[in-house]
């Protein structure tokens, strides 16, 4: 016994450490769960609040090129409006038949990453603006990411840069499907995984989301194809998507649910026990 | 509260906020990201109890893990520096090493401090790019991302000493 109590003082340290490294890789593994520890994240009030008056300073900088990218915007909006207009019959039958499908809250980013393995979004709206863990996040160039966890007044989005995550995603012309990752090394750059061998893919096709993950609705933009891999031995090829939206340089987005995500997701659990 | 209590609690606020809010924008081909915040460990007093080391390690790792949503990961390399840095200390045969002195270029000399700081800054950079890619494949790429952030990490470290240490 007192042998045992002289090894265990004379080691301390090394048994203190080996102890936090435990907990460490406890911390480590347990993250890889989807839904984490609450207060561990930045949608924290302390680290939320930090963030937010920064961002505050250094988008007062950049006012100009958020005004164009505003700018630009509303020219767009007012152009589909034009053109929504001019159909107005199609959108009545379109409302009747799927009444607000996507409800979208807009929310300023105030902190993101894109050199990391794992990047993350915090937004400066939380549950006390309606923002639900699951909702999809859409910059005004496209897809952006998905809320994760969510405080009275800020969230955390795992951003397309994240490789825990996949968006279903298809080839707009030909509609083949599959789940689009990031690899961890150029943060413009994702792969489009699992598109057979006999879909003929162009260079500078566009990729859009596929709405079947009820995260995203159906065709929000998320890049082009930027080259085309055929491996040997592999089973699909390997298409390189480059992304529309510049993570560098997020400001403004969207955090938008599917209404209807629910039943949906109901109605697919019920095939999954067969 | 003593003087000195309040100057390291000062310096933690400081390597944490100039951590979070600019050295994780800094964009260098989005491959490179220097991590400064182990300035406070790297300017712990030379006599700094070995478990005392360890335990701010930890809580060092762990706020700018709240911040940048990677619970245990710079908790875990920072710790594993905060292990190091005695032997490192032992291994160079800096005199005073049982007295409270400040491990800073002002105090102990210019290439000596390079030595110390590239040396754990070094260790600190490749175990946090490998717990955090979590694998060996890419071996070379992942070291060579490690080793060019540890250039820059060590190039604030060095420049910060002008700043905080200034006559």
């Amino acid at each position: 016994m007192r042998g045992l109590l002289n090894f265990l003082v004379k080691y301390h340290v090394l048994f203190l450490f080996l102890f936090i490294q435990l907990v460490c890789i406890t911390l480590i593994v347990r993250y890889n769960s989807f839904h984490r520890v609450n207060f561990l994240n930045s949608s924290n009030t302390v680290t939320g609040k930090i963030f937010e008056n920064y961002i505050g300073v250094v988008n007062y900088f950049s006012l100009r090129k958020i005004n164009d990218d505003l700018a630009r915007d509303n020219t767009l909006l007012r152009r589909e409006l034009q053109a929504v207009k001019l159909a107005d019959i199609d959108l009545t039958l379109e409302r009747r038949a799927n009444p607000d499908l996507f409800n979208a809250i807009s929310a300023q980013v105030i902190n993101n990453s894109v050199n990391k393995q794992y990047n993350y979004i915090t937004l400066n709206k939380g549950t006390s603006h309606g923002v639900k863990p699951d909702m999809g996040v859409i910059g005004s160039d496209g897809a952006v990411g998905v809320v994760i966890n969510v405080s009275k007044n800020y969230s955390t989005a795992l951003s397309i840069l994240n490789s825990r995550w996949s968006v279903s995603s298809k080839l707009e012309k030909s509609n083949h499907f599959g789940p689009l990752r990031w690899d961890g090394n150029d943060p413009g750059v994702v792969a489009l995984e699992e598109i057979p061998y006999h879909v003929h893919v162009a260079v500078g096709e566009k990729v859009i989301t596929s709405g079947y993950s009820a995260i995203f609705p159906e065709g929000i933009p998320v890049g082009k194809v930027k080259s085309v891999e055929h491996r040997e031995g592999d089973t699909f090829q390997k298409i390189w998507v480059e992304l529309s939206t510049d993570f560098r340089s997020l400001t403004f987005v969207d955090a938008v649910e599917n209404v209807n995500k629910f039943e949906q997701i109901e109605l697919e659990e019920l095939m999954k026990d067969e | 509260m003593n003087k000195g209590a309040i100057w390291y609690i000062t310096l933690f606020v400081v390597v944490v906020l100039v951590q979070v809010l600019f050295m994780n924008n800094i964009q260098f081909s989005g491959l490179v990201n220097p991590y400064f915040y182990v300035l406070f460990i790297l300017l712990m007093p030379l006599n700094t109890p070995r478990y005392v080391l360890l335990l701010l390690g930890f809580l060092l790792g762990i706020v700018i893990d709240i911040f940048v949503n990677t619970p245990g990961i710079h908790a875990s390399s920072s710790v594993f520096m905060a292990f190091m840095r005695p032997f490192v200390i032992n291994a160079s045969n800096v005199d005073d090493s049982d007295k409270m002195i400040i491990p800073s270029i002002s105090n102990i000399g210019f290439s000596w401090f390079l030595k110390y700081a590239g040396i754990l800054i070094m260790l600190h950079h490749v175990f946090l790019f490998f717990v955090e890619i979590f694998t060996f494949s890419g071996f070379i790429n992942t070291l060579m991302r490690a080793v060019l952030s540890s250039l820059f990490s060590l190039v604030f470290v060095v420049i910060s000493q002008f700043l905080i240490f200034r006559k």
